[in-house]
């Protein structure tokens, strides 16, 4: 009961950090509704039982990513955002559209609803060791090929950036 | 079960790993030439890189089977998407050699992504689990994203890659989706695992869904209609040998990963997404087609072309079974022959700056340059699919399995298109031999390097529109195994 409680009212948090993220017309405001989403959704992670998850995500998320992200927007000194006529027009479509594949999800997901269960806290071990074990093994390629992804990572955002003599 | 499933075997990637190394060398080798100094030699080791990945490709033949965990699947469908791959970006680097110097575009970092982005986009076409196509795929994708701008002092070449950024990262988000609903439904994100489940139990709303997303974002990557409408922006403002790669590299290993995801994970769906496929590949043809008949310029006409060929590859894919899908492995490799010679053409042509990139720039090539203007119209007459070039055989193979399985209106709007398309094809040869030019612009003899890869694409495309059998038989093949893992 208590822990159907915490969720709806963390979900609600995150939803209503989302919406108010594209609500609002200041970046830095945006980024500050960023970081309630990504502690709700730490704290959702924790509910599943996912320890190791929650705080990776607080920590590289809510943490390194976030405060790039003000850093950024305060280097830039970027100002409000200005609504054109294409983003009135994004408006009137999107709109409708995003409340038409949130409805087909919701649909989805509660029919299947038979499926769906229930866990708590500390329900399986997810501990370092847990997720090392896949990690180097089932999935060691994956992982090591990630260094690829990562490494253009840097080399674009270093052309991209570099000034032309 | 083979028993060396489990087995860490370096053959089965050994072509990437080649690829990567040559990517790492390159890298490092930059910075130690001279400011100054030619940048030609990076471009060579990139060259011998393909080269020995090549031949790494045909080692891999003779040890086919599940590897890494069951990660990787080497057989004659990834033997043959690896070689079409890394034989596009020999040319397209064989085409780059000359452009780069004369756009003063830096060389290290170019040959470097474009080997890296090869490394994904090969991972694509071998892997066998979800989460390995997605980081592949990603691969592919961002180094794509980043060549789209080298072209640091144009404004267009800025706007290609924030657009073919931001809305491939959303369409890429999709296919993420779909993969984390899938794995939700069945448990696993193993492509064989995954029919195994889907085969055995009742379908879900929540795998219609997953397939839903997961189509949306594999539709974006070949740029089939109705999510096509990033292509003639991102293609006009890249650099043209980009182009090149990005209309064959990434679209044919995105190809290789929609058969692997439909065939292999959801065939036994196939009642759920023929229609859309179906649909797809009609509003592809007819949408690329009509948009190509009103451009001048020949990079936006060339993306639309692109739209339509990927919608005669849905053709084959709405054919299914394996006449299906060795018609659409058969048409990819053809395209990829033919398109990425057209572009290699429009590349040298353009001149500093690019400025000479509309239709009419092209009149009088046939006495400016006839290597360039008998090879295009190589390129040309294989794009409408006049017989004795690859083209002819494509289509044929496509609309031949689209007949066997019924689909006769399928087959009939696509011979309409193949109709239209032959104007503006036609049209670009017209110009080139019939229109007098502008003599005032003068051509440079056809370097070596260009046309290395010209004479590559070239007898490519009259290679396979001659002798197309054992290259059929290799993709039947390919097609028997996609079909059969489990």
């Amino acid at each position: 009961m208590l822990h159907q409680a915490l969720f709806f009212l963390i979900a609600a948090m995150c939803v209503a950090g989302a919406i108010n993220l594209l609500l609002q017309r200041h970046p830095i405001h945006s980024a500050l509704s960023l970081i309630v989403v990504m502690g709700s959704l730490a704290l959702l992670y924790l509910l599943l039982g996912a320890e190791f998850v929650a705080m990776i995500q607080l920590i590289v998320y809510a943490g390194a990513i976030m405060v790039l992200f003000v850093f950024v927007i305060m280097l830039l000194n970027a100002g409000e955002e200005e609504h054109t006529r294409g983003s009135r027009m994004a408006l009137w479509f999107g709109a409708p559209a995003v409340a038409a594949i949130v409805g087909m999800v919701v649909y989805v997901l509660t029919s299947n609803s038979t499926t769906l269960r229930e866990v708590h806290l500390g329900a399986w071990a997810s501990t370092t060791h847990d997720v090392a074990m896949p990690l180097f093994r089932e999935y060691l390629l994956p992982f090591e090929v990630t260094s690829i992804l990562i490494l253009i990572a840097i080399l674009g955002a270093v052309v991209l950036a570099r000034r032309e003599h | 079960m083979n028993p060396t499933t489990n087995e860490i075997q370096s053959i089965a990637i050994l072509p990437e790993l080649i690829l990567s190394v040559a990517g790492i060398v390159v890298m490092l080798a930059d910075p130690f030439l001279g400011a100054k100094s030619n940048r030609r030699p990076l471009g060579y080791l990139a060259l011998a890189g393909t080269v020995a990945a090549l031949f790494a490709t045909a080692m891999q033949r003779s040890s086919p089977g599940a590897s890494y965990f069951r990660v990787i699947q080497v057989d004659d469908f990834s033997v043959f998407f690896h070689f079409v791959i890394i034989a596009i970006t020999a040319v397209v680097t064989l085409s780059s050699l000359d452009y780069l110097e004369q756009q003063r575009i830096r060389a290290g970092e170019y040959y470097a992504l474009l080997l890296f982005g090869t490394v994904g986009m090969c991972l694509m076409t071998s892997a066998r689990e979800l989460l390995m196509l997605f980081i592949a795929l990603e691969i592919s994708s961002i180094a794509t994203y980043v060549l789209a701008g080298f072209r640091l002092r144009s404004a267009a070449s800025a706007e290609s890659s924030l657009k073919y950024f931001l809305l491939g990262s959303f369409a890429t988000a999709f296919f993420l989706y779909g993969v984390a609903l899938i794995y939700g439904a069945t448990g696993t994100t193993n492509i064989p695992a995954i029919a195994a489940k889907l085969a055995e139990g009742s379908t879900t709303g929540l795998t219609v869904m997953a397939l839903a997303l997961m189509i949306v974002g594999m539709a974006f990557k070949i740029s089939a209609a109705p999510f096509h409408v990033w292509t003639p922006d991102v293609y006009e403002g890249a650099p043209i040998p980009v182009v090149a790669l990005m209309s064959t590299g990434p679209k044919a290993a995105a190809f290789a990963l929609m058969l692997r995801v439909l065939f292999g994970a959801f065939g036994s769906l196939n009642e759920w997404w023929m229609p859309l496929i179906w649909v797809a590949a009609v509003l592809s043809m007819t949408l690329g087609n009509i948009g190509a008949l009103m451009q001048n310029n020949v990079k936006r006409m060339l993306a639309y072309s692109s739209i339509a060929h990927a919608g005669y590859v849905l053709v084959a894919f709405a054919a299914q079974k394996e006449a299906g899908v060795s018609a659409a492995i058969f048409y990819t490799a053809t395209y990829a022959a033919m398109n990425v010679g057209a572009f290699a053409v429009a590349s040298y042509q353009a001149g500093e700056g690019e400025r000479y990139v509309s239709i009419d720039d092209f009149a009088g090539l046939g006495r400016r340059s006839p290597v360039l203007a008998t090879t295009l119209t190589i390129f040309m007459l294989s794009l409408i699919g006049i017989p004795l070039t690859g083209g002819f055989f494509a289509k044929f193979y496509v609309f031949k399995a689209a007949l066997a399985s019924d689909m006769i209106w399928l087959t009939v709007i696509g011979v309409a298109n193949s109709a239209i398309a032959a104007y503006y094809y036609l049209r670009l040869i017209v110009v080139m031999y019939m229109k007098e030019g502008d003599e005032s612009t003068p051509l440079l003899p056809v370097p070596v390097s260009v046309a290395t890869g010209l004479l590559v694409a070239a007898g490519l495309t009259l290679y396979l529109g001659i002798l197309p059998e054992s290259t059929l038989d290799f993709a039947i093949k390919g097609a028997r195994q996609l079909l059969l893992i489990h």
